[in-house]
């Protein structure tokens, strides 16, 4: 408008210049819409249509440690990547169900091992080139290569044999499974279409894994996301444009995203993201801490709205060290003989104060848990899990009867009479953990058992748990990836390898893991979802009554965004905020 | 004259600081770990002594807390006077005399918090008191243990030179490039875990003691090697003086100032040693309070920015540290 009052004696020429020029892109732009509607088959999307135009900007505190997707573990990695790249089938992080993606349809055999993929016809990578059934063959090789060790590879293995992957025309795709998988379809989410035209030359080179670094130039790193790569600053920021070739479009049939981009910034620390949020720096925020939610909360200035989603899917838990030592640690071998008493186990469950870790530790914003699955998990609760509140004499009373006793100062004896004390290890950078064991040592100082708390470097636990068995007891927490609860199959199978509490089983130890082994067998080759909600149903009523990890607490999902973001629609699953990224605008 | 005054306030602030952490079982109205789960982050107890409806009470009351949610308290209606020389919990005075007595208190239900609590509803004028004992008693244990050795190794390696000199010698100049910190972290993942607190602090105070000699042994040494060419020394072993006799009766005085001096310097440093090793998570171990780990909570935000009064162990650490440095100075001074 700057320009109208400056050049006031030209005004007319201006505005036909300007018409003109508007008529043009009008014109170019209709013809294009057309060309989409007849040539390439873009997925309607059913939300509420926005407007154009704008960015977003959020901060993360680290920045990616690679912008591969085969290979990426970390979180702040996955944020950036997954907002460029795209699966065939996808996880919709609200309703936690499958939806079409890359492919429009797909069928499964009746026996459940043959899934035939119809992808999308006549859409393009970030570079325009166009995507086929080769990209999607050339996807599944790298992933399934042992040589490009992607943690995802074991998902693609079921029953330890590869998936086989086979294209039947340019736009049909077969897996044919080595046996029925139970989570079925949702194996297809988050494994990234790669551009075989880009990656095949480095991938047959050997050097696939260090392809798509930071340092990498912005055009080579291509995918079939909302948006693709501008702007690496290492250390600083990473800037996302819209990708004009995007296969979504809305109802009005204009094509998605409808941001022109998103900025990532690092910012260090967490507190630095809130302090970002809080000063209206960025947009969105997500895995906010109950106490910064609290901050930011108080200091509301109705710029930004805060979401409090309710239990997220990670469990927190105390377990005890029931692995064979042989005659490694004589000292926690002796210890063991109450570790493996259920008793003991039930009358430390009873004698917790779930509910206090929720209000102190998470301030009010979590939830108390007696199996391994949150109320977050809509799909696979179980509900009839009987959840006990804290009652000291009905634990006295089992320790009690299993011939424990009491001296006259209060301390618990065992049944040979020595003093009941024992170690929580747990991980010193964890605050929330530390907290949690903190609390724990009181709560059972009441049943006359002394604890001490035994906080170790991250890495030193887990070899502690995983390699040494050097522990007695300790607090640790898991969050599924995935709602199904086949994500957590390595925890509850006998020989799986983050059976914590009991490694390395060569049989069953107990008639309870025998039942737990053979409810996983089952479920796994099922693909009914009443019969796998059963065995699902059954392991959580094992674990409860059986407490090979005793169940605590769970926090809520806390994210924030700005007021007027539209269509920002939060989930409990990873990635929480920016899942639909594409359909965000500005209102 | 200023200088003099400055001593003197130092020291007689170091003798009540020392005093009140000694008796800190008795002037703390709670046992340090007792957990308060309803009145976690508690700001300190206001003392009122003008009540709501303008009446003036000769004896300081409080007003019940009444609690609403965990970022919600407030004062309730009933008054709780504060009572001197109450009953309360078991201790033991300085760590042997048992006594149910405390310092001040108010009737149950109400609780007083003087300085607030912290997460756990634990009150942190107790947890202060007792971390002060832990931490000092770090710093006395292992400047103990170091200039017992030093003093050792000095007097060998300067009164008789030659071999146990240089082997001394060269070992100090290793144990000085130690990098104690790292060292402290890998003694603490070899340690067993059924220590207790006490006792695994008590062994990573030990380790920090251990370490520490060096400097001290090498102070020692020179003086030592100056004190034994003194005609006096000279001539008390012409007389026939034992070694034993010439180090008790001409080579111990002298090396009196520095070795107190030192020791001046080194209660500090390893106090604060201590601190640093709690304050990473590393040293003394929940629910046994130090000022370090009481600091610890600090980093995080919330903590920091929300709840001020878990600044508390800074205040006494700070001012303990300072009359050390203050009386370390004034030795040194009239040392030269």
């Amino acid at each position: 408008m700057t320009q109208f009052r400056v050049c006031h004696s030209s005004r007319t020429r201006f505005l036909k210049i300007r018409i003109a020029v508007l008529l043009i892109i009008v014109a170019v732009a209709l013809g294009r819409d057309a060309y989409a509607q007849t040539n390439e088959e873009l997925l309607t999307t059913k939300v509420e249509i926005g407007t154009a135009g704008g960015g977003l900007t959020v901060a993360q505190r680290v920045e990616p440690k690679t912008l591969n997707p085969v290979i990426a573990l970390d979180v702040a990695s996955r944020e950036v990547i997954w907002r460029m790249m795209a699966d065939l089938i996808h996880i919709n992080r609200q309703s936690q169900q499958t939806e079409p993606a890359l492919a429009k349809a797909w069928t499964i055999s009746s026996d459940g091992r043959r899934y035939t993929l119809a992808l999308r016809r006549g859409i393009h990578f970030s570079d325009g080139h166009p995507f086929d059934a080769d990209d999607v063959v050339f996807s599944f090789q790298v992933y399934m290569d042992e040589k490009v060790a992607s943690p995802q590879r074991d998902l693609l293995l079921p029953g330890g044999k590869p998936i086989v992957v086979r294209k039947i025309d340019a736009y049909t795709v077969e897996f044919q499974l080595p046996q029925p998988y139970g989570p079925a379809e949702r194996l297809f989410d988050s494994i990234a279409i790669l551009p075989r035209h880009i990656l095949e030359k480095s991938y047959q080179r050997g050097s696939f894994p260090e392809t798509w670094q930071l340092n990498s130039r912005p055009e080579q790193v291509v995918g079939l996301g909302p948006f693709r790569l501008k702007e690496y600053v290492p250390g600083t920021r990473a800037v996302l444009e819209r990708n004009p070739y995007y296969w979504k479009a809305d109802r009005l049939g204009k094509r998605l995203p409808y941001f022109e981009r998103i900025t990532f910034l690092f910012v260090g620390t967490d507190d630095a993201r809130v302090m970002r949020f809080q000063a209206g720096e960025t947009d969105t925020i997500n895995r906010i801490s109950p106490e910064n939610y609290s901050a930011l909360a108080k200091n509301q200035n109705g710029k930004y709205q805060l979401y409090d989603l309710g239990a997220g899917l990670e469990y927190n838990f105390l377990f005890f060290n029931l692995n064979d030592l042989g005659t490694k640690f004589p000292q926690i071998s002796a210890k063991q003989v109450w570790f493996r008493d259920l008793n003991f186990r039930r009358a430390v469950s009873f004698a917790i104060d779930r509910e206090a870790i929720v209000r102190l530790v998470y301030r009010g914003r979590g939830t108390p848990l007696w199996q391994p699955v949150t109320p977050g998990n809509r799909l696979w609760l179980n509900p009839a899990v009987s959840k006990p509140q804290r009652d000291l004499e009905h634990a006295r009373a089992l320790l009690k009867s299993s011939g424990f006793s009491w001296a006259k100062d209060g301390t618990l004896l065992a049944p040979s009479s020595e003093p009941v004390a024992f170690s929580i290890m747990v991980a010193s950078g964890n605050a929330v953990r530390v907290s949690m064991a903190t609390m724990i040592q009181e709560d059972l100082r009441m049943l006359g058992m002394q604890i001490h708390i035994v906080p170790l470097e991250f890495r030193t636990m887990v070899d502690r748990v995983t390699n040494t068995f050097e522990y007695e007891a300790a607090v640790m927490g898991i969050a599924s990836g995935d709602v199904d609860l086949n994500s957590d199959m390595n925890v509850w199978l006998s020989t799986g390898s983050t059976h914590l509490w009991h490694l390395h089983e060569l049989r069953p130890a107990t008639a309870w893991e025998a039942e737990i082994d053979r409810l996983m067998q089952a479920q796994i080759t099922s693909t009914e979802f009443a019969k796998r909600k059963q065995l699902f149903d059954r392991l959580q009523e094992l674990v409860a009554e059986n407490l090979p990890i005793i169940c605590l607490a769970t926090p809520n999902i806390l994210v924030g965004a700005k007021a007027n973001l539209g269509n920002f629609r939060p989930a409990i699953m990873e990635p929480y905020t920016l899942w639909n990224a594409e359909e965000l605008f500005w209102r | 004259m200023r200088k003099q005054s400055q001593v003197r306030i130092a020291v007689y602030t170091l003798i009540a600081a020392h005093a009140v952490i000694l008796l800190g079982d008795f002037v703390a109205p709670y046992p340090y770990a007792v957990q308060n789960r309803d009145y976690s982050f508690v700001g300190p107890t206001r003392i009122h002594l003008i009540d709501r409806q303008g009446r003036f009470h000769v004896r300081p009351f409080i007003y019940g807390l009444r609690y609403r949610s965990p970022e919600d308290m407030e004062e309730g209606e009933q008054i709780f006077p504060i009572r001197f020389l109450i009953l309360g919990s078991e201790y033991k005075l300085a760590g042997f005399l048992p006594a149910r007595t405390h310092l001040f208190g108010v009737d149950e239900p109400a609780r007083i918090f003087l300085l607030g609590t912290d997460q756990y509803g634990r009150d942190q004028l107790s947890r202060l008191l007792r971390g002060g004992q832990i931490s000092l008693l770090a710093g006395f244990v292992a400047t103990a243990l170091s200039i017992g050795i030093g003093l050792l190794f000095g007097i060998i390696a300067g009164y008789y030179g030659r071999l146990p000199d240089e082997a001394l010698m060269r070992l100090t100049e290793v144990f000085m490039v130690l990098p104690w910190l790292y060292l402290l972290l890998a003694v603490k993942g070899f340690l067993p875990l059924n220590l207790g607190p006490i006792r695994s602090f008590l062994l990573v105070t030990v380790v920090i003691g251990l370490v520490g000699w060096a400097r001290p042994a090498r102070l020692i040494r020179g003086i030592v090697l100056s004190a034994k060419e003194r005609n006096y020394v000279i001539a008390a072993r012409g007389f026939g003086a034992s070694d034993l006799y010439i180090f008790r009766r001409h080579i111990l005085p002298q090396t009196m100032t520095v070795l107190l001096t030192q020791a001046t310097l080194l209660v500090t440093t390893y106090s604060l040693s201590e601190m640093t090793l709690s304050f990473l998570g590393l040293g003394i171990s929940e629910p046994v309070p130090s000022w370090g780990n009481m600091l610890a909570s600090l980093q995080q935000y919330h903590v920091l920015t929300s709840y001020w009064w878990m600044f508390a162990p800074a205040f006494p650490a700070i001012l303990i540290f300072w009359g050390y440095y203050t009386v370390a100075n004034s030795l040194q001074e009239s040392g030269q």
